[in-house]
């Protein structure tokens, strides 16, 4: 009874993030519904006994992406008005789009032609059983090729990234630090050969 | 206990929130991404529920594949969002006609 009670109140609180992401006024306030989304996620995961993916997405979302996310936001000088004007012209679209997509899913888990019983709870794990153990066989053994690539992956978002954002001014005045390590004393200091002045 | 079809349904509505979100702000590629983060989040709550009732573990694998992707997603995209606004002084989607015919 009480993974359930948990279950209802955290799927309630996600519905309303989720809300709250599309709804509000403010990038802001999105993003940071999003991140109570996130959170309410991976609480649910531990819920239904998801350990490694909970503690991944509670770190590597809310921490880093979700992160960046605030951080370009606050980065950029929006116009909020601008973008808001004709919010509700295409109200009607996105209510009718969401209706029939939840319609669709709903058909489809309660005609229970999949195959599978969708009212049958989980089997229990056995005693010692560790979620993280078997993900690491698996991601590390059938799947080790597939992660390679991911890591790739991740590579190239970071040179794209960098590539994108980088930018060279003119007219900065930086240091040249390799020419000032190279300079010799010859360089700088000129030693002048005269004959001394009588003072007048 | 906690069936599947819970889990289902769950993923389902918020599915359907963040479709509802990309008609509604799309004007603002920011919102778009985040909705676009929301959508993936339900599929992969879906992988989740599935992996663990049918007691194969593949399906948490794609998860973790897909967070992967989703984070390379949500990097460019930023960054591409950060130029658009050095170039333009604005996010709004319906002023990048540039490429219109």
């Amino acid at each position: 009874m009480l993974p359930l009670i948990l279950f209802y109140s955290f799927a309630t609180v996600l519905v309303a993030a989720g809300l709250g992401v599309i709804l509000s006024r403010n990038p802001v306030h999105s993003a940071l519904s999003l991140v109570l989304c996130f959170f309410t996620s991976a609480v649910l995961w531990l819920l239904i006994e998801a350990e490694f993916l909970a503690i991944v997405l509670a770190l590597v979302y809310v921490g880093a992406v979700m992160v960046l996310f605030l951080f370009v936001i606050m980065m950029l000088d929006i116009d909020l008005e601008e973008l808001r004007r004709g919010f509700t012209r295409y109200l009607w679209l996105g209510v009718l789009t969401a209706a029939l997509v939840v319609a669709e899913v709903a058909g489809v888990v309660l005609t229970r032609k999949l195959g599978i019983d969708v009212t049958r709870g989980a089997a229990p794990l056995p005693e010692g059983y560790s979620n993280t153990r078997e993900l690491g066989a698996l991601l590390y053994g059938v799947y080790a090729y597939p992660l390679e690539i991911a890591a790739m992956l991740l590579l190239v978002a970071i040179v794209a990234a960098i590539a994108l954002t980088l930018r060279h001014r003119q007219g900065l005045k930086v240091q040249n630090i390799s020419r000032q390590v190279a300079v010799r004393a010859s360089e700088r200091v000129r030693l002048v050969k005269m004959d001394s002045e009588d003072r007048k | 206990m906690i069936t599947l079809g819970h889990m289902l349904t769950l993923s389902a509505i918020l599915f359907a929130l963040s479709v509802a979100g990309i008609f509604l702000n799309r004007r603002n590629v920011l919102l778009l991404l985040m909705c676009i983060e929301l959508l993936m989040l339900s599929a992969n709550f879906n992988f989740v529920a599935f992996a663990r009732y049918l007691g194969r573990l593949d399906g948490q694998i794609f998860v973790f594949f897909v967070l992967t992707v989703a984070a390379a997603e949500s990097a460019i995209g930023l960054a591409i969002i950060v130029v658009l606004f050095r170039e333009r002084r604005s996010i709004d989607v319906e002023q990048l006609d540039r490429l219109k015919g």
